[in-house]
């Protein structure tokens, strides 16, 4: 097991590097921001971008980038956006608007998404279950903006609910915050909800079926008993995994999301640094988002292994 | 001993069961096909197959609407005035029934508003009201004393309450329209208003003589608006030959100089008639940059179609001939190539996206090649690995030994032999494909990451992100749009999904 995780996180190093020279070289091959005549940071702006290493061979310019990246964390200014900042400080500004969304988003999505698999399962070919199963098929086939956008415009203009867009502010944990954030939490949740209920619907039928459910069932169990203490836990096989990976991810946030409900978060920020072709920022985000797939990926998979012992992970034939 | 065999005469064989009776009986059954027994068992998926028919009418409605819709994505109203208008087909808003009649709320009309909107429909023979729906009466103070003021909250039809406009022609335009006036009988251009007779209000849609600059209309004795059209022959702009409107005395004027040209007020409905050659129906309404929904939104879906098919074609050719290479030689090759495809896939999609326009959308390849290729990058790792899986399982096969013996190639042995075997479950895998490449294409393009739009028209993701943004004001705007994709996508994912369950020869006879 520990050979195994081992030879997953090299390996994820591995890439991760090799997908960041990829990025920085596309991204250093860019033409760069023409400066602006009469711009009084034109010389610090010039003397940066020597110092960068511009016209330097671009595996050059990766040690300089490498070397201030181990030696002091040094991610680059902001050329566009945040002139002259420090991306990694304007990137952790970001963060716990996204974080709080998305959490709020999973620890009330989740929840209900068993739930809803476990009534379809148990309910299999009933009314409740096509009615579910129907659900959750619309809710995986359509992007989130389609029902953002319908979350927006039902809840918060037509009803008057919420309020359009997220209020401003720097205390997250405040009740006007919450509510305004209750539209982004919904639009984020549809899909988790409609991700977990088909999960577990599929792995609970199945479950269902096998023999030792029978078994349960002959030695007296109720068949309350049987699917809470045996079918239960056997499903949690697969859904415990997925459970971490959106854990994981919820340093992600959702571009979309985040746009149409103008939360100040991680999606946005890498949006308007696409827009405004601010390349530091962008960097440091497209960074952030593989590493944050790569470990994702990672946790899932090694998370099978604790999960259930009959799994073993990387073992051989 | 090899020798001894070749040497027995052919005469020494005999027949060992010539005259023996065969009781076995032809099969009276006919075998049935791999596909016609997958096409019954998708027939038996009722949500599969309606899936099916309403994705071909989808699919047929991209193709056809462009082609017989009057409007095109370059033409449009060139005032700028059907901006943001509501679904509307004549015949049916005639009808009466509420749908299709071009109305929108509108609130706070005042007095002199509502008379205003009675006077358009004097006029031009349109009523834009369609229903009153709540008159509110407010206590104001007016010059120190307080009184009671009207406010009208109303459906109106926006087509019809355009009404009269003000508008410059040339002379040739000017003589065209009356040709075209008199020819179809249908009045454009009305009786000029001098402002001076309305005390200076500077509004065309007002031809009745008012009390007020706030315009109170002055009604005669029998309560009517009194025309206040113009009579002076000193000022007409250019002679007019043609309809006249029924009150007409014969003196009105019906154009002003205007430095070179005509001045007129003409109503812009059937100004619209004359210029486009047809009604201003929108069936799916406008939006808020002129373009009539329904022809953008199958100009959209026509795109996303045909992109979502370029890329599953070409992702699944190079996806089959990697994952081919990779699982018929196994071993290092494998390995080497499945790190490759390893560390691809760790790409994540939006930087690859962005980093493809960045680069390439200034260049030849245009934004769409990037985009295409950005799709390629990772696209085909999942049909590689599909074939790859098929090729293992197949490879070892003592029907390819047997090929392998009689001297077969590897490239006969790949294409010939184990390839046919893996294509029904890759062909299905194609049909959940693309409903995943219209949706994050569409997301991309509702971002604004990729416009599309500039090079094809109109992109179904550009068109909910705009339909969004004016979401309040015209909620059409995203309502179709966002329908006909959402259809897309379900019936997309419900035909692949039966597709994949038929083609499944592992659930062949479960549900029998």
């Amino acid at each position: 097991m520990g050979r195994y995780i081992l030879q997953r996180v090299t390996l994820m190093l591995v890439t991760f590097f090799i997908i960041t020279f990829i990025c920085f070289a596309l991204i250093r091959m860019l033409p760069l921001p023409a400066v602006q005549p009469g711009d009084p940071h034109q010389e610090v702006v010039l003397q940066r971008r020597e110092l960068m290493g511009y016209n330097k061979p671009i595996i050059e310019q990766f040690g300089i980038f490498l070397k201030g990246l181990f030696t002091k964390w040094d991610w680059g200014v902001s050329d566009k956006l945040y002139m002259g900042q420090e991306v990694w400080s304007i990137f952790l500004g970001k963060l716990p608007p996204t974080m709080v969304t998305n959490l709020y988003s999973i620890i009330f999505a989740i929840p209900i998404g068993i739930l809803l698999g476990i009534i379809a399962a148990l309910r299999k070919n009933t009314w409740l279950d096509h009615f579910i199963s129907t659900a959750t098929m619309v809710c995986i086939s359509v992007p989130s903006f389609v029902y953002a956008s319908i979350v927006q415009h039902f809840l918060c203009f037509r009803w008057g609910w919420f309020p359009m867009v997220m209020a401003t502010g720097t205390d997250l944990f405040t009740k006007e915050m919450f509510l305004s954030m209750v539209p982004a939490v919904l639009s984020l949740s549809f899909g988790v909800i409609a991700g977990f209920t088909r999960t577990t619907r599929a792995e609970l039928t199945e479950v269902l079926t096998s023999e030792f459910m029978l078994l349960a069932r002959t030695k007296g169990l109720t068949k309350m008993q049987a699917t809470v203490r045996h079918a239960l836990k056997n499903c949690m096989v697969v859904i415990l995994p997925a459970i971490f990976g959106n854990f994981i991810s919820i340093m992600s946030g959702s571009l979309i999301i985040e746009q149409i409900f103008s939360i100040p978060g991680v999606g946005k920020l890498y949006l308007s640094s696409i827009n405004a072709l601010d390349y530091p920022l962008f960097l440091l985000l497209s960074c952030f988002y593989l590493a944050i797939g790569l470990i994702a990926g990672i946790v899932v998979d090694v998370s099978y292994g604790f999960i259930d012992p009959r799994i073993r992970m990387g073992s051989r034939k | 001993m090899a020798d001894s065999i070749q040497r027995i005469p052919a005469e020494k064989f005999t027949f060992v069961q010539k005259d023996a009776v065969i009781t076995d009986k032809k099969l009276d059954t006919k075998a049935r096909s791999y596909m016609a027994d997958a096409l019954i068992r998708f027939r038996k998926n009722k949500s599969s197959v309606a899936a099916a028919f309403i994705l071909l009418l989808l699919v047929l409605y991209a193709i056809i609407v462009p082609i017989v819709s009057p409007y095109s994505m370059d033409d449009k109203d060139p005032d700028k005035r059907y901006v943001s208008f509501p679904p509307f087909i004549k015949s049916i808003a005639d009808e009466n029934i509420g749908i299709f009649d071009g109305s929108t709320k509108i609130t706070s009309i005042n007095e002199q508003g509502y008379q205003r909107l009675i006077a358009i429909g004097k006029e031009t023979g349109m009523e834009p009201i369609i229903k009153i729906t709540e008159i509110s009466t407010q206590e104001e103070i007016y010059r120190g004393k307080p009184r009671e003021v009207q406010y009208y909250t109303m459906e109106a039809n926006q087509y019809y309450m355009t009404g009269v406009v003000l508008r410059v022609l040339s002379f040739e335009e000017f003589e065209d329209i009356q040709k075209w006036q008199t020819e179809n009988n249908i009045q454009v251009i009305y009786p000029w208003v001098e402002p001076s007779a309305i005390k200076n209000i500077e509004d065309p849609a007002i031809w009745y003589k008012v009390s007020d600059n706030k315009g109170t209309p002055d009604f005669d004795a029998d309560g009517n608006f009194v025309p206040a059209y113009s009579t002076k022959k000193s000022l007409e702009g250019a002679p007019y030959d043609s309809l006249r409107i029924e009150s007409d005395p014969g003196n009105y004027i019906y154009s002003i100089k205007k430095s070179g040209s005509v001045q007129v007020r003409l109503c812009y409905f059937n100004y619209t008639i004359y210029r486009t050659g047809h009604l201003p129906e929108h069936v799916f309404g406008v939006n808020s940059r002129c373009e009539d929904l329904a022809t953008a939104i199958a100009i959209g879906a026509r795109f996303s179609l045909l992109f979502a098919v370029a890329v599953s074609a070409i992702n699944l050719t190079i996806g089959a001939i990697y994952g081919s290479i990779q699982g018929y030689y196994g071993g290092y090759i494998d390995l080497t190539m499945d790190r490759i495809s390893d560390i691809l896939s760790g790409l994540p999609f939006t930087v690859c996206v962005v980093l493809f326009q960045y680069h390439m959308a200034g260049t030849s390849f245009g934004v769409i090649g990037a985009f295409l290729l950005a799709f390629i990058v990772t696209g085909w790792i999942g049909m590689a690995a599909l074939t790859r899986k098929q090729f293992y399982r197949f490879k070892s096969q003592e029907y390819i030994l047997a090929a392998r013996t009689l001297g077969a190639s590897d490239r006969r042995l790949i294409f010939k032999h184990i390839f046919p075997n893996a294509i029904g479950t890759i062909i299905t895998s194609v049909a959940l494909v693309i409903p995943s490449v219209i949706s994050s294409e569409t997301s991309l393009t509702y971002l604004g990451i990729v416009n599309v739009s500039g090079v094809f028209g109109a992109s179904l993701g550009d068109l909910m992100s705009n339909g969004q943004t004016y979401a309040q004001k015209s909620p059409w705007a995203l309502f179709f749009p966002a329908l006909y994709f959402s259809l897309l996508l379900i019936c997309f994912n419900l035909f692949g999904n039966g597709l994949r369950d038929a083609f499944n020869p592992s659930t062949r006879g479960v549900e029998d």
